[in-house]
């Protein structure tokens, strides 16, 4: 795991990409920095950080994207299945890379409160959770793209992909807010879901069965569950959205809040997309 | 040691593989031969974990590579028919990168490094970027990331494929060297490239083992007898009378037959004796030859031959139980 770790922070760091990265992310949270704290005056840094996880849906799938699938395009996957080493230590040993990548901008933003400090009454205790509460959601986000980025040999289309993945879960709560808080609408919108995940697993699993297994055991029980209880479905899907994103997750961060429910969440999503990414390359082994 | 048993690989419900069992025991160069498409690259896939077979086993060393992967990768160096290089990495960045990965110690490593640097002559560009050099010196790097780490095995999947010449020659070289301490099993489609490299030779087609021996009895094995082509001026049935007191029926074949001239072919171990016996047929019966020819078919053509027989074989056990074997010979057996 070590000697993928140090490759890969090789690529990071002994090329532009990780330095660029950092650069990117760090000129974006001064930029917001200036607008919140010190233009708009607010005092709290939370705000500025709140902001600047809108950026993440950009640099995450640009720093993701080239994980796994420049291995397959190269071929490179190879050398690494034909090494005695498991699948758990390249899944590690690149996410870890991609995490001390993210982590340097984000030791490097601690600082920045320090500054505001000097000139009004800043919470740094408040500021810091909700910096390690944006780096977990960074780390969340770059375990879903590194997943994706092991569906295809194409960069951009992992990057497209985690972008589209990050857009949904951003705007989710947003959007649920236009579905009608019915029961018959959430019953309507959970069978839409149940519909793309079976397309989804039909895609990656090539079984017609399965898919077709998982759809119609979710219609039914989704069904008799309605015809239970209607009172039940009343707004439920936006709950589970609300629940669900990542970003809804953070946000209570900014309310001045250290939510470790959030926190155990967080990591959560990523051994469930570690588990995938790892899943994923060991189905190559058989395909 | 490579102990393969009854492999089979099916990419969706076709199969790739069907059957194949060999072991190889004793150092030395092992030809891995067969027309593209044959199965070679899967086979090699699944010899070294990169693919998982649909049934079967594979032991390196005695430790199955599913079962036991780490410590059965551990014995084997595989350079894949793509080498798989980090195009943005030194060489030695990157042999330095397998070599860690293969367990190496940090006291040796530099020493281990350098020897494979030395072995396959890549010292003097060690230090520029892989994707500046030629295709000769990245399937050397290729090379050199298979001996780290001192495998017994050393897997190379056509390693010649796209060399010119010269580069073809040094790389051939190097194999041959590797076998003095290594297991060696390369693939090639090249008949001329393996009798030239190899110790010991397995032949596949369409997925199906058809020869395990040694280089020298290959001859023996793709022995081919010479055909006597002939036109005789007259019709095919009083042709075939005639000419079955004069050879074995059942080596005789008409092949066509018009205005009144027939060809046939015959095939013969004894060719000078048997075109006398059927000139002389011939003018007993007065049947003017209008041509006779004799062939006599080059390795090439025969194993083309064998492989394309092979193919016609549907039954498993049919192919396995046909597979021509050497049995004892040099290290290698097929199952």
């Amino acid at each position: 795991m070590i000697q993928i770790l140090k490759k890969e922070l090789s690529f990071y760091f002994k090329g532009m990409f990780g330095w660029f990265f950092g650069a990117v992310l760090l000129a974006f949270a001064g930029v917001y920095t200036v607008i919140l704290n010190c233009s708009m005056g607010y005092a709290n840094y939370e705000y500025t950080v709140n902001n600047m996880s809108f950026m993440f849906l950009i640099i995450i799938p640009i720093l993701t994207m080239r994980s796994v699938s420049e291995e397959r395009k190269q071929r490179t996957d190879q050398l690494l299945y034909s090494l005695p080493v498991s699948m758990w230590d390249v899944v590690i040993g690149k996410y870890l890379a991609m995490l001390i990548t993210l982590l340097v901008p984000t030791l490097i933003m601690c600082i920045y409160p320090l500054f505001l400090m000097k000139y009004g009454t800043v919470s740094y205790t408040t500021a810091l959770y909700n910096i390690a509460a944006f780096y977990m959601l960074g780390a969340a986000l770059i375990a879903a793209g590194l997943f994706i980025s092991t569906l295809t040999e194409n960069q951009a289309i992992a990057a497209g992909g985690s972008f589209a993945l990050f857009l949904v879960t951003y705007f989710g709560k947003n959007l649920t807010d236009h579905i009608p808080g019915t029961a018959a609408a959430s019953l309507a919108a959970l069978i839409a879901a149940a519909v793309v995940i079976a397309a989804v697993l039909f895609i990656f699993t090539k079984n017609i069965y399965a898919a077709g297994i998982f759809i119609c055991v979710c219609v039914c029980v989704l069904e008799l569950l309605y015809r239970h209880s209607k009172k039940l479905f009343e707004g439920l899907f936006a709950s589970i959205i609300g629940n669900i994103s990542v970003f809804e997750r953070f946000y209570v961060f900014a309310r001045g809040v250290f939510d470790f429910k959030s926190i155990v969440y967080f990591v959560s999503v990523i051994i469930f997309f570690l588990y995938l990414s790892l899943q994923s390359l060991e189905k190559r082994r058989w395909s | 040691m490579i102990e393969v048993s009854e492999i089979y690989k099916y990419y969706n419900e076709e199969p790739a593989v069907k059957g194949i069992s060999f072991s190889i025991t004793e150092n030395g160069v092992y030809g891995f031969l067969g027309p593209n498409g044959a199965g070679k690259s899967t086979t090699m896939n699944i010899i070294t974990g990169c693919l998982a077979a649909s049934s079967g086993s594979v032991k390196i060393d005695g430790h199955d590579i599913f079962e036991e992967p780490e410590k059965a990768k551990a014995g084997i160096g595989y350079l894949p028919e793509q080498p798989p290089l980090y195009m943005d990495m030194t060489p030695y960045e990157y042999l330095k990168f397998v070599a860690e990965a293969r367990g190496v110690k940090k006291a040796e490593l530099k020493d281990k490094i350098s020897y494979a640097m030395d072995v396959t002559g890549i010292t003097p560009i060690k230090d520029r970027l892989i994707k500046n050099l030629s295709k000769g010196y990245k399937q050397r790097v290729g090379i050199a990331q298979t001996m780290l780490g001192n495998p017994g095995i050393i897997i190379l999947d056509e390693p010649t494929v796209g060399l010119d010449p010269k580069q073809i020659t040094e790389i051939r070289e190097l194999v041959r060297n590797l076998g003095k301490n290594h297991i060696v099993l390369f693939s090639s489609h090249i008949l001329s490239e393996v009798q030239t490299i190899s110790d010991h030779i397995i032949i596949i087609a369409r997925g199906q083992l058809i020869a395990d021996s040694r280089v020298h009895d290959l001859d023996s094995i793709l022995k081919k007898e010479p055909i006597i082509k002939l036109r005789l001026k007259g019709e095919g049935k009083l042709c075939m009378e005639m000419l079955n007191a004069a050879a074995d029926p059942e080596n005789i074949r008409i092949i066509s037959e018009e205005d009144g001239i027939s060809n046939i072919e015959i095939s013969t171990e004894t060719p000078e004796k048997t075109a006398e016996q059927l000139f002389f047929a011939c003018a007993d019966k007065r049947i003017p030859i209008i041509e006779m020819t004799l062939v006599k078919p080059t390795l090439e053509e025969a194993f083309l031959e064998l492989t394309e027989r092979r193919d016609t074989y549907t039954d498993d056990s049919s192919a396995q139980e046909n597979a021509i074997k050497l049995a004892g010979t040099n290290g290698g057996k097929a199952g």
